[in-house]
């Protein structure tokens, strides 16, 4: 999947996506010298931001972890990133079947809050994966994308009775997603 | 922590469900004697051993055995036993060592089922004897404690348990190492670890309470006015439990009972003595539509813990469909009303029909995306209801309304349940469908059944006289409640009235005896009990921090404490104003609990002196109102006390079996 490329997330077989998670993954950074302590981590955080009619309406984020209505779930905090195994170390859970009516998009960011830019990071990505069936929708590498610190990833809207994911990969900067609302706007 | 015993030392348990584990260099026979007050072990039916390995509240293994797992479950243990001791003795006749100085020194441990150590001990200092006394567990005024002992008999068996005067100690003795010999025969060459096999206790011995639930439940607006830190959520990572209402949770694993020596292979540190009953079976869903719901459909060790954890995952779908649906209905008529304004302001619909089609348009908008939310609303009302419909009829009494059937069944309970109905929670758009209130025991906070003047929502006048007398009910019931839920003996109430106005509803738990003493009244009244709840408070205190709860002293009476205050402040001097402050915030760490049911306007001449007492303490109304708010969204829920329906005469017939139980508890 390419940035602007858009797909249904109906299946071929009339059925249509009933959950979709995003899946955010980095490797810690090594520690070096004599002072192991000192070396900084790195802290990427998920965040997925529910619009209705192009107002934010819920935020799902490291300080709230499930949006009000139980539909968009968030597994936890992770504050130093994994070991680069390629596993997530931080996902959002979509329900796509349990979103209140009103809201008609969701947009997935992804933020430096310790401040490093992804060129700093090591084997960061972030995916988007269809949970029924753990099969891979996108999936963009972060690290060494440039001296940004947050990415707008992906949004998916409904169309018709379904939904449809929309790849954005926008390089943006911000310390968490209230900083990265101007940058999503135009995207809705 | 453990306490490593020496000999003659004792300790004592606080848990009633215990391991006790036996360790040796060689094949050792494990068993334990049952005595009276007196020492005596009245037959031979007071011997656990190898060849009757099972009596009320403990286990023995069938096998000699290097290793050694006995269940003890000392509230299962039959009142008249006072002491019960474990003793360990060489087999005879099958070739192995004849005395406990060939082989290393046991070592015993007993353990909380968590396998935590409690305390343990090695027998030294062992020659010729063959047999010995380990450890004796015993009651000491009320409380049961544990002793090594490390008595050794050369004369083995025969003559241990004809030093219990026993009187058919060589016959008995003789048949023990019979069955041991058989035993020994019959058995398949010892796995490395020995003998691991253990049957289940006969007493059920409940479940492991180490749910993930959470545990400070509710928040209150009412006390301070101000809406509660929501989530009971720690800031990173833990969730509260969710609920998949169709999902069928895979039963807990139950142990299937080792025939004979077979290896058990239960996971050591979740030993449940108890196998949980197997999750109900849920039907298959038809494609597309939501399964059957069924009361149970929740993880848990037990079905009482599977009921609450459904309880709560009900409450907290409801919170959250009706989330969603507040926020699209709050969307839908902001957005009308913007569409609406637009209308206004633009000239060009001041002209002819467009302003009264764009109006109109604005409005379909509107109604359509509301009719949306309410369907998808009604949708999930519809399956919480059906869910309620199956749940409701399957709560044990401390979860069931006092309408409930299984009232009319009760029977005092031989443990206390993990949570108690407080009372019934719903949210305006969903009026019938009610939530039961479960919180835990023992209970965390106080409890202040609020006799002021309400914000009734019913519209309904109470006077002042009447919201007394139904906020005494209320607290009765509650009271009631917890006594009936707690086993006998287990929890004791006390009554301050210092005007005796509650008299008449005080009744049925002074007419039915099953309070500790009668009311307290007049100033002396109420200087006495708070004096006496507050010394037991500095008294548990001063034991648990100095690690010596053997010191307490004799007679102390270990039962959970609830004080109920009627009448507040009246008859409360300084003094007992700051005593009831300080049992307020240390007693529910030691026990002692708190019911005010008080008007917090008649003591507002103390000023914000009590404002912490309020706030600490959980208002409940005796009239339904919408003052607390859900960990998750907080929304207001309508609150509704348990009343007993009118006329019924359940209360009284189960306070007076809890009355019949404490009487024969206290002989």
């Amino acid at each position: 999947m390419t940035k602007g490329q858009a797909i249904s997330l109906q299946k071929n077989d009339g059925g249509s996506l009933t959950a979709v998670r995003m899946g955010l993954g980095w490797q810690a950074a090594p520690r070096r010298g004599l002072f192991g302590s000192r070396t900084r981590e790195v802290d990427l955080d998920a965040s997925a931001v529910l619009f209705a009619d192009k107002q934010p309406v819920d935020v799902v984020f490291f300080r709230h972890l499930v949006s009000d209505d139980g539909s968009v779930r968030h597994t936890g905090d992770n504050l130093v990133g994994g070991v680069g195994q390629g596993g997530d170390d931080e996902a959002i859970l979509v329900d796509l079947q349990r979103i209140p009516v009103h809201i008609d998009q969701i947009v997935f960011t992804v933020n430096s809050f310790t401040g490093q830019t992804f060129q700093e990071v090591q084997n960061a990505f972030c995916r988007l994966v269809d949970e029924t069936n753990g099969q891979e929708l996108a999936r963009y590498t972060l690290a060494g994308g440039g001296a940004y610190t947050a990415q707008i990833m992906a949004k998916v809207h409904r169309t018709g009775p379904g939904w449809t994911m929309t790849a954005l990969g926008t390089p943006a900067n911000g310390r968490t997603f209230q900083d990265l609302m101007p940058a999503i706007l135009p995207h809705l | 922590m453990t306490a490593e015993l020496v000999r003659g030392q004792n300790h004592p348990l606080s848990q009633a469900r215990l391991e006790i584990r036996v360790s040796a260099g060689a094949p050792i026979v494990a068993g334990a004697t049952l005595s009276d007050e007196n020492g005596k072990v009245h037959g031979t039916e007071w011997v656990a051993h190898p060849g009757a390995p099972t009596l009320p509240g403990l286990e023995v293994s069938r096998q000699a055995a290097a290793d050694h797992r006995l269940a003890v479950d000392l509230d299962a243990v039959p009142e008249v036993v006072h002491r019960v001791s474990v003793l360990l003795a060489l087999p005879t006749g099958v070739g192995g060592p004849v005395r406990f100085g060939a082989v290393a020194a046991p070592f015993v441990a007993v353990t909380g089922l968590d396998g935590s150590e409690v305390a343990s001990y090695t027998i030294t200092g062992l020659d010729a004897e063959s047999a010995v006394v380990a450890l004796e567990l015993y009651r000491r005024q009320g409380a049961w404690k544990v002793r090594a002992v490390g008595q050794g008999y050369a004369g083995g068996l025969a003559e241990l348990l004809a030093d219990q005067n026993l009187p058919e100690a060589g016959l008995l003795a003789n048949g023990i190492n019979d069955a041991v010999a058989q035993g020994l025969a019959r058995s398949v060459p010892a796995p490395p670890q020995g003998d691991r096999s253990r049957q289940q206790a006969t007493p059920a011995m409940g479940p492991d309470q180490g749910g993930t639930a959470p545990t400070s439940p509710y928040g209150t607006q009412g006390a301070s006015g101000a809406v509660p830190p929501p989530p009971a959520t720690p800031p990173y990572g833990g969730q509260p439990p969710h609920h998949t209402p169709a999902a069928g949770y895979p039963a807990a694993p139950a142990d299937p009972p080792a025939a004979n020596g077979g290896i058990n292979y239960s996971h050591p540190g979740r030993q449940n003595t108890a196998p949980p009953p197997p999750a109900p079976p849920v039907p298959p869903a038809q494609p597309g539509q939501p399964g059957q719901p069924v009361a149970g459909d929740a993880t848990g060790w037990s079905m009482d813990e599977r009921l609450y954890n459904q309880v709560w995952g009900m409450f907290e779908d409801l919170a959250r469909t009706t989330a969603a649906y507040r926020s699209a209905v709050d969307f839908a008529d902001s957005r009308m009303e913007k569409e609406l304004d637009q209308v206004l302001s633009d000239p060009r619909s001041r002209i002819g029909g467009q302003g009264d089609a764009a109006r109109e348009a604005a409005q379909a908008k509107h109604a359509q995306l509301v009719d949306q939310a309410r369907a998808t609303l009604d949708r999930d009302l519809a399956q919480l209801t059906a869910e309620s419909d199956v749940v409701e009829p399957a709560l044990p009494p401390a979860y069931a309304r006092w309408d409930n059937p299984v009232w009319h069944a009760y029977r005092v309970p031989m443990e206390t349940p993990m949570a108690l109905r407080l009372g019934d929670l719903h949210l305006p758009e969903s009026d019938p469908l009610r939530i039961p209130m479960l919180v835990r025991l023992p209970l965390e906070r106080g409890l202040w059944i609020d006799s002021g003047t309400p914000g009734s929502l019913d519209g309904a006048f109470h006077d002042s006289h009447d919201l007394r007398r139904l906020a005494l009910e209320t607290a009765v019931a509650h009271a009631a409640r917890l006594l009936a839920v707690h086993p006998a003996g287990d929890f004791t109430v006390h009554v301050i009235d210092p005007a005796g106005s509650g008299a008449q509803a005080l009744a049925p738990l002074v007419q039915t005896g099953v309070l500790a003493a009668p009311p307290a009244v007049g100033a002396a009244g109420v200087t006495e009990v708070l004096g006496r709840l507050t010394q037991r408070v500095d008294l548990v205190q001063m034991a648990v921090r100095g690690g010596a709860s053997e010191s307490l002293p004799p007679g102390f009476d270990t039962s959970e404490q609830l004080l109920i205050v009627n009448d507040f402040p009246h008859g409360f001097d300084d003094r007992a104003v700051n005593q009831l402050r300080y049992l307020a915030d240390e007693g529910p760490s030691v026990g002692v609990h708190l019911m005010m049911v008080a008007d917090r306007e008649e003591a507002s001449a103390y000023g914000p002196l009590l404002d912490p007492l309020w706030r600490s303490l959980l208002r409940l109304t005796p009239v339904p109102e919408d003052h607390l708010a859900d960990p998750w969204v907080g929304h207001a829920w309508t609150y509704e006390p348990p009343l007993v329906p009118p006329g019924s005469q359940v209360l009284q017939q189960v306070l007076t079996q809890v009355a019949a139980a404490r009487r024969s508890w206290n002989r």
